[in-house]
């Protein structure tokens, strides 16, 4: 089964988007230059609203932890079991995380520490997701 | 009867001082219905609602107080599960029974208003509409008593579970991921506080040298303080004691969260009473005075909190709850934090550094001794892990051991001060109990 599908809604919109180009779009304030993910109505370093646009980041990063989903509760991905939850922080600045499958990597043999960089995967028709893979 | 929904109960903030209503706060008695691990779907005495109404009763009697004395109902009103619960934690779309069990209230749910109906409470004068979890319903009621707005309070903390895998079904039988979702379900992670836990667990074990399984001796103490428990599930359903040996061979559920790593879901009701210090000496216990409560509530900086935000948050909890108790952690004899995850409990147990435990050193104090015959009795209510997912054990333990009611689970040292928690790293509450008011 397939993986569970992004619901975009008015805020994260312009995130989505920007996967779907296979681009990776952040929060990033003008204010402050704090970028921002997930996406927040007001920039959580130093509160501001209209400051808050678009930046696009270069989608390197490294693995920080790591778990194998062997018993979740979600009905798509019960034949994905066991699989691989990794967490990923942002080169750019490491205060940012996102999580990943990383695809390609057998499960139970994630290096935590090594470098990964961002690609898209389709998930839903049109929907595309930000992935990572380790990179060589 | 007021709802109260504007008044502000809550001490989360550094520099509020020592609380105002230090030791003029107390809690005069507290109650347990059975712990099953699921409703039967037919037996009306063992409904939500009946063990809460059931609960409530324990909890007056052992105070000595009768329903007219009630001045407040405070209870929670959501399923633990939340809206992944599924089948377990909803009854609709089944058809409901008869009144009083013709709606989600008292099947699933319970809430204040539905108790003060069922027990014909004609003297309450605040209940408010929503109610936080008992994690932070506890400081609710010790403010509310303090600040006069009523002097008899029942606080209720209902859990209930229904057939059906916990969590199965609900959001996540969808195929699409909404809200707070999108960030999280794609990649597998539905939520709850074993996925917000490992990751950091992770990290601390890599951090400070160890692995998971050195939780072992402490998930085994909780279950052997559970077993000492009578209320709790272990103790009434024969669970045998684990062992080293079943802790280390069972599945995984989060590799490498293990099954006994997560408490067991339930359905069962706690009450507890509180007023003030003065009521409490002509009632019937020795009164356990509240020395203190707060609150926290934290935004993580990004998807998955991270070691050294948990680390952050648990130290700013232990800074407050010191301050506005005016004790430091050498002072605290009992000591029962959360353990709903036994991957989050060392988180605490550092920031507090109860017993001189500092960050990294926890493992190694779980393979001390433990137990509560020895000299670091830590968590000897059993918790979640040794009672089932009641969150009430760290409360009645408390009680109980400041009165000298613990029986088997009484510790050998000094027992007058007693720290308490149903709370997560980010948000939630502590309670600071003293055996006497100051
Ligand atoms: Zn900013």
């Amino acid at each position: 089964m397939p993986k569970v599908i992004p619901a975009p809604d008015e805020l994260s919109k312009p995130f989505w988007d920007g996967v779907n180009k296979k681009r990776l779009l952040l929060q990033n304030c003008a204010a402050c230059d704090a970028y921002q993910y997930p996406p927040r109505e007001t920039c959580a370093t130093c509160g501001s609203v209209e400051s808050l646009g678009w930046k696009e980041v270069r989608g390197r990063g490294h693995i920080s932890s790591y778990i194998v989903i062997e018993d979740g509760r979600l009905d798509r991905r019960m034949p994905d079991q066991p699989y691989n939850l990794a967490v990923v922080t942002l080169d750019e600045d490491p205060g940012i995380n996102f999580y990943s499958n990383l695809p390609g990597t057998p499960v139970h043999q994630v290096p935590v520490g090594a470098a990964v960089e961002v690609f898209f995967e389709e998930v839903g028709p049109g929907q595309l997701i930000h992935e990572w893979r380790v990179t060589r | 009867m007021t709802a109260q929904s504007q008044y502000r109960w809550r001490r989360d903030k550094e520099g509020l001082g020592v609380w105002e209503h230090r030791g003029k706060v107390a809690v005069a008695g507290y109650g347990h219905s059975p712990v099953d691990r699921r409703w039967d779907e037919t037996s009306m005495d063992q409904t939500l609602g009946a063990y809460s109404i059931l609960a409530c009763q324990k909890a007056m009697a052992d105070a000595g107080v009768t329903p007219d004395q009630i001045d407040g109902v405070i209870c929670c009103p959501t399923t633990i599960a939340g809206a992944s619960g599924g089948a377990a934690s909803n009854w609709a779309p089944r058809p409901f029974f008869d009144p009083p069990y013709d709606s989600e209230w008292g099947l699933t749910r319970v809430n204040a208003q539905w108790l003060i109906k069922q027990m014909n409470l004609r003297n309450v004068k605040y209940a408010p509409a929503s109610a936080p979890t008992i994690g932070e319903m506890v400081g609710m009621a010790s403010q509310a008593v303090g600040d006069g707005l009523c002097t008899t309070c029942l606080v209720i903390y209902p859990t209930g579970n229904l057939t059906g895998r916990y969590r199965r079904g609900g959001e996540n039988a969808e195929d699409y991921a909404k809200g707070e979702r999108q960030w999280t379900v794609p990649w597998g992670n539905h939520g709850g506080n074993d996925f917000i836990n490992i990751f950091p667990h992770n990290e601390y074990c890599l951090k400070y040298g160890g692995a998971h399984d050195d939780l072992a001796p402490f998930v085994i103490n909780q279950h052997r303080n559970g077993l000492m428990t009578p209320w709790g599930f272990n103790a009434t359903h024969d669970v045998p004691q684990l062992t080293l040996e079943d802790y280390v061979t069972s599945r995984y559920i989060l590799n490498p969260l293990r099954l006994w790593d997560c408490d067991r879901p339930v359905n069962a009701s706690a009450a507890y009473l509180f007023t003030t210090a003065d009521r409490a000496r002509e009632m019937q216990q020795p009164p356990v005075y509240v020395l203190n409560h707060s609150q926290h509530n934290f935004k993580q900086r990004s998807t998955q909190p991270m070691l050294d935000e948990i680390e952050t948050w648990t130290d700013f909890a232990a800074r407050q709850m010191y301050e506005g108790s005016g004790l430091s952690a050498g002072d605290v004899d009992i000591f029962n934090p959360y353990d709903g995850y036994s991957t989050m409990t060392q988180f605490y147990l550092e920031a507090f550094q109860w017993h001189g435990v500092k960050r990294g050193d926890a493992f190694a104090f779980y393979a001390d001794d433990i137990r509560v015959e020895g000299p670091h009795p830590f968590s000897s209510g059993g918790g979640n892990l040794g009672n089932g997912r009641t969150r009430t054990s760290m409360y009645t333990d408390s009680i109980e051991q400041l009165r000298g009611t613990a029986g088997r689970r009484q510790v050998k040292v000094r027992a007058e001060t007693a720290l308490c928690a149903f709370t997560t790293p980010s948000s939630g509450g502590w309670l600071m109990l003293g055996k006497y008011p100051s």
